[in-house]
């Protein structure tokens, strides 16, 4: 499990992440809601090990990672498949290349293993047939599907999405979210997904948090999540301006 | 102010020296043990290696070449005859101009293109997949450039040596109707092995900066396409400086030890 306590992160003359709390349960399906620009994917970069936290504790299975050497660090990013925004694929490497990389260095596959476990991943995410290609050839929301896969290939025990479903039409979407289920029942596995599709926390989380300003201001299992009283929460369902949440970008001062 | 600005320069550069040497560090941890992916180490040799072998066999030929024609005219001015032109030509090249021109061609071609394919493998976050994915920017992408420029260029400058000699040979034969087996004696009688090993101590020393600058600053890139180019820039201007002042105190150095 994942216990995160007082998390604070300063980047660009600000505190994104301001105290953070949140557990991380094993084998749950956590999403994190929150704005643009809220830190969620400061988050996820805090939770791998990525980024170095400004203040607070990360405890990954009884580990508090803030604290690790390099070496002792890398053992436990090894654990945690992470499926990067902008996809993060490496671009000079084809598609097969990409799903293969961590299975070539974090499991024993043998090689005939591998390409068969590549199709299977690739197929799972609807891209079965571009194992040749190269990551610029395909669309954006392609290259998410490839990042998804290449993150799942490696089996392992946390996976963090950062939106997954962002830019993919509603049927692909569908096939993404079944995707986490069956993932979760058939691996030991503890997904952490950000987003701000609602559609898509509901359908697969357990439970769904809200990031404002820093913290977590709201974390509910997802029936809660739903019905909840709290402002917050009201407010980024219904997708209303007004409410305890500022809209940002300084839309105020247009007018 | 300019105080501040200094110090603040001053806090940057040991910033960066710090940070350097961790990498260095890091990198000499791995440069001994299995690689990771050979496929990705040929790839890298051929790439610093093999790509660079034109552009320096054609600035080689042609300051031999000019090397030849500059002693010629200076020597038919003093002596009214062209003599010691191959002693010249080929103790320029292998003590001085065959190890600083390929490393500067190197860090102007190969230095570069290691800064920029670093910089925005940072800015669209593939450094940071590769520790999720089992090996780290250090390992996968930086040892293997390491052991490719150490190897690479050195065996560039002795080949850059090598075709500087022949340029000074075609134009002392053809422009100066010199024999060729003067010009052949003249490097024969002189050149020794120590002053190829003084040539290529200091091309290793020059593939050591390169590497390590061009990495270094790619690693550190931020800022998006616009911090790609900054970078790519800073570390082939700081190369290149580095490059031609390093090679006067290595001199001094390798004369005080006698390899000359
Ligand atoms: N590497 C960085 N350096 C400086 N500032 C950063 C960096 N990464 C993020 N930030 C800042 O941190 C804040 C949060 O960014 P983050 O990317 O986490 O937002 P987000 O919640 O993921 O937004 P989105 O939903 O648009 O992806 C932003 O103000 C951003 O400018
Ligand atoms: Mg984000």
């Amino acid at each position: 499990m994942i216990r995160v306590r007082g998390l604070k992160k300063h980047l660009a003359g600000k505190w994104v992440l301001n105290g953070l709390d949140i557990d991380i349960m094993d084998r749950e399906i956590f999403t994190l809601l929150g704005g643009s620009g809220e830190g969620k994917s400061v988050f996820l970069k805090n939770l791998t090990g990525l980024m170095k936290p400004d203040g607070g504790t990360i405890n990954i299975d009884g580990t508090e990672i803030t604290e690790l050497s390099a070496k002792k660090l890398h053992k436990i990013q090894t654990q945690i498949g992470m499926m990067f925004q902008g996809g993060a694929l490496f671009d000079s490497m084809t598609v097969g290349d990409n799903v293969a990389f961590g299975m070539r260095r974090l499991t024993d596959y043998s090689r005939e293993k591998i390409s068969r476990m590549v199709k299977k991943y690739l197929e799972m995410v609807g891209l079965d047939g571009t194992e040749d290609k190269l990551p610029e050839s395909l669309s954006i929301g392609m290259r998410r599907r490839v990042a998804l896969a290449r993150a799942i290939a490696t089996r392992p025990r946390y996976i963090l999405y950062d939106e997954p479903t962002t830019g993919l039409d509603p049927i692909t979407t569908d096939v993404v979210c079944d995707l986490f289920l069956e993932l979760q029942k058939e691996l030991d596995v503890t997904s952490v997904i950000v987003t701000h599709d609602l559609k898509t926390a509901y359908k697969v989380s357990s439970r769904i948090g809200l990031l404002y300003e820093g913290k977590i201001v709201a974390a509910y299992d997802t029936e809660s999540f739903r019905k909840s009283d709290n402002p917050y929460v009201k407010q980024f369902i219904r997708g209303n301006r007004n409410g305890p949440m500022k809209a940002k970008n300084g839309q105020e001062s247009v007018l | 102010m300019a105080f501040d600005s200094l110090k603040t320069r001053i806090l940057e550069t040991a910033d960066s020296l710090g940070g350097a040497a961790i990498m260095l560090a890091d990198v000499a941890g791995w440069m001994f043990r299995k690689p990771d992916g050979l496929d990705n180490l040929f790839k890298q040799m051929v790439r610093v290696g093999v790509e660079s072998v034109p552009i320096v066999v054609l600035s080689a030929l042609f300051t031999g070449m000019v090397l030849a024609l500059q002693s010629g005219v200076a020597s038919m001015k003093l002596f009214n005859q062209p003599v010691f032109m191959g002693t010249l030509v080929s103790f320029t090249m292998v003590l001085e101009l065959g190890p600083v021109l390929t490393a500067l061609v190197v860090a102007g071609r190969v230095g570069a293109s290691i800064t920029a394919e670093l910089g925005t493998m940072r800015v669209s976050e593939q450094l940071d997949a590769l520790y999720t994915l089992g090996t780290t920017p250090e390992r996968y992408l930086v040892t293997p450039l390491f052991i490719s420029m150490l190897i690479m260029l050195p065996s560039l400058t002795l080949f850059a040596d090598l075709i500087g000699i022949l340029g000074g040979y075609i134009v002392t034969v053809y422009s100066f109707e010199i024999p060729g087996s003067v010009y052949i004696n003249d490097v024969l009688s002189h050149l020794q092995i120590v002053h190829f090993a003084h040539g290529l101590i200091k091309a290793f020393f020059f593939g050591f900066i390169i590497v390590t600058v061009s990495c270094y600053r790619g690693l550190t890139t931020s800022g998006g396409a616009e911090g790609v180019g900054r970078s790519t820039t800073g570390a082939v201007v700081v190369s290149m400086v580095l490059i031609l002042v390093s090679d006067y105190f290595l001199t001094v150095l390798l004369n005080a030890l006698g390899i000359i």
